[in-house]
Order: structure tokens, then C-alpha cells, then sequence
């Protein structure tokens, strides 16, 4: 699973983060992920809770979901996008790289795959609470 | 706000004794063909080899390999296929070989992505097929990947010389290891190329004539480890030059 990578991630830094903090106790991880990658967030939550080393046994995890808002560089049209309109090869596709959607995807207004992602793309880490 | 995957590419890769990019300052001197062959010679040393397409908007490994009908697994990451015994990676698997018109910062979102999630596993040698020039790749691979090698392809050009000397006035200026220059596709005595790249205080490692029947190598494994680039790929690595 795909998912379980970005969850390996999610932990390293989150306790890169905690180190710096000098956190002894992680409480609370707040992840951000975006529609395009289409990530999995059952899997994800899962994968987290295998993976959390002895600092994070207490920690949540909080998986918010943001919409994807792409934005044509070419006429300026901003569109939102829907992975219901893919087929499942392409959805496939975008989830483990996003950014082959600029093969795929074209803006609806013009038909330039020259679009910017301007929200909603991946995952990233939001924010990590703890305890000194 | 974090992006997380940065962080993880270092751990991806510690199995990995030794990374190199195949580079150039210009495109056209040959560069995906010399790392592709560097990579199916070292192989066939004996040596667990990885090829590594990171020029996204141009590939073409895949089709000096011949890889078809192969597709990467997916557990726990994506796990590279093995093609003509190398673990082989490409952004052709997701863009299914159509064009993906990237600009920068999708061409970095999409090499960390791929860093991030591709499980190589043990490696003794990762070789990268990077783009043309001192653009993000470059950029990123240094401020991402703590240990990389930079091998440099030219041809006898001086238009593709004075790029090559600027690429290495980047790589040096941030203590870059370059292994040294491959001279390829040459065609008079002329040993120009190996008297500057002793000027810069680089190694020459080879030159390569011209082959006009390379082209028919292209996706022929075989006759790829047939031509004379593959030989002075051979006694390139038994010199123990790299």
C-alpha cells in the first residue's frame, strides 16, 4: 500500500519535529491530506497506528481532507477536481504521482494542461502537539 | 505546515552503497544511452544495479531497454520492476508513456514523490538518468539525496563543453563528488575535451567514437552490450575508475 509509505513519512518527521521541540510526549498529529492523491484515509489512520513508535502510543491522529483547486495558467480558469470524471487506470495514475494529472487532465475552459495546483495536492503535516 | 516526504528519501535509499547521475549540460550528447548501458554493464559485472529515469518530460530509457509489459508492484511503496535484471524506475509507469508537460515545481513535486515511495531495496549501484542542464533535478537531487556521484557526458562540441563547464562549476561550488567526463560520439583525434576536463581538475574517463549503428542497439539489450560504448563502458568499470 501505497499509504503506508506516506504514513513512514508522516512518523519520521512528525518525530523529527517532537526532537526539536523537545517534545517527550507526542499527543496529537494533525495531517492535511489533499483529493488529488486520492489517499486512502482508513489505510492511512491504520498504517499510522502500526507505525507510531513508544513516544506516540497516546498520540491521535487527525486526517482532514482538502479539496483540489486548480488554476489554468493559461486563460485563469480555477476548477475543482473530481476524480468520479477518471477512470480508474488514470485515478491509479495521479494517486501515486500527482502530477502526471497535467497528462490527463485539461482545463475545462481552454484545454491547456498548462494548470497550477494551487491547493489540495498531497499530504502534509499540519500540526503536533505534545507533552515536555 | 510540513511537506513529510523529504524526510523519508534518505531512509529509501540507505540500502544503496553507491548513487550515480548520469549527467549532461546540454541534450543530445548521448547521456541516457551511456547511463543505461553503464547500468546493464555493471549487472552483468555481477553487481545488483538500479536505472533511475529522472529526465520526466524527455524519457527514454525505456525504450533503450526495450522494457515492455512491465509494471511496478505496490506494497508498502512502490516496488521498482526488474528489467533485463535491473530494478528499473520511470515516470512513464503513471504517464503511460504519453506526455507530461511538468514545470518546476512539478518536476520537484514528482521527483521527491518518487524518492519518497520507490522501495530500490539493496542496491550496489542506483544509476539516474537525469535531464539535460543544471535545472530542478539537479537542484533537488542535491538538497535531497545526501550521497550522489555526478558522472558528466559530453560530446567534442564546444557548445556542449561550455555547458559541461558551467554544471561543474555548480556541482564544485557545493562539493558535489564528480566522478569525472565521458567524452562520447567522437570523431577526429581532437583532444580538446580531455585537456580542459584536466583543467577543471576532473578525471577523463573515457571517450567513445561515434557509432552510427547505435540506433539500431535502441531496445536490443543484446546488440546494446555489443556496441563499442559498451566496451569502453566495460573497461571503464574494470579500471576501477568509478
Amino acid at each position: 500500500m501505497h499509504e503506508w509509505t506516506l504514513a513512514e513519512a508522516v512518523i519520521a518527521t512528525a518525530q523529527q519535529i517532537a526532537e526539536k521541540e523537545k517534545l517527550r510526549e507526542v499527543k496529537e498529529v494533525t495531517i492535511k491530506v489533499g483529493e488529488l492523491q486520492q489517499v486512502e484515509k482508513g489505510i492511512l489512520q491504520f498504517a499510522l497506528s502500526q507505525l507510531k513508535p513508544t513516544n506516540f502510543k497516546n498520540a491521535k491522529f487527525h486526517i482532514t481532507r482538502a479539496k483540489t483547486t486548480l488554476k489554468c495558467r493559461v486563460c485563469g480558469n480555477t476548477w475543482l477536481f473530481k476524480k468520479q470524471k477518471l477512470d480508474k487506470d488514470t485515478a491509479e495514475a495521479i494517486h501515486f504521482i500527482p502530477e502526471v494529472a497535467h497528462t490527463y487532465i485539461k482545463c475545462p475552459k481552454c484545454g491547456s494542461p498548462d494548470f497550477e495546483i494551487t491547493e489540495g495536492r498531497g499530504i502534509w503535516l499540519e500540526s503536533i502537539k505534545g507533552a515536555r | 505546515m510540513v511537506d513529510p516526504r523529504t524526510t523519508i528519501i534518505n531512509e529509501r535509499l540507505k540500502r544503496i552503497s553507491r548513487i550515480i547521475a548520469v549527467s549532461s549540460g546540454k541534450g543530445g550528447v548521448g547521456k541516457s544511452i551511456v547511463a543505461t548501458t553503464l547500468a546493464l554493464t555493471l549487472s552483468r559485472s555481477g553487481y545488483k544495479v538500479g536505472l533511475f529515469d529522472l529526465d520526466f518530460t524527455s524519457p527514454s530509457t525505456h525504450l533503450i531497454l526495450g522494457a515492455k509489459d512491465t509494471q511496478p508492484k505496490e506494497d508498502k511503496g512502490i516496488i521498482p520492476p526488474v528489467v533485463h535484471g535491473l530494478a528499473y524506475m520511470s515516470l512513464i509507469y503513471y504517464s503511460h508513456d504519453q506526455a507530461a508537460p511538468l514545470r518546476g515545481i512539478d518536476t520537484s513535486n514528482a521527483l521527491i514523490e518518487l524518492l519518497a515511495v520507490t522501495q530500490w531495496g539493496e542496491l550496489d549501484f542506483l544509476i539516474i538518468d537525469m535531464p539535460p542542464g543544471i535545472g530542478d533535478a539537479v537542484l533537488d537531487l542535491i538538497r535531497l539525496v545526501k550521497r550522489i556521484d555526478f558522472l558528466i557526458v559530453t560530446t567534442p562540441s564546444l557548445l556542449a563543453f561550455e555547458t559541461v563547464r558551467k554544471q561543474v562549476a555548480l556541482l564544485q561550488s557545493v562539493k558535489v563528488p564528480i566522478i569525472g567526463i565521458v567524452e562520447n560520439m567522437k570523431m577526429t583525434n581532437a583532444a580538446n575535451v580531455r585537456a580542459e576536463t584536466g583543467k577543471l581538475g576532473l578525471k577523463f574517463l573515457a571517450e567513445i567514437p561515434y557509432d552510427a549503428k547505435i540506433e539500431e542497439a535502441i531496445g536490443d539489450e543484446t546488440k546494446l552490450l555489443g556496441t563499442v560504448l559498451a566496451k569502453k563502458i566495460r573497461q571503464l568499470i574494470a579500471s576501477n575508475a568509478l
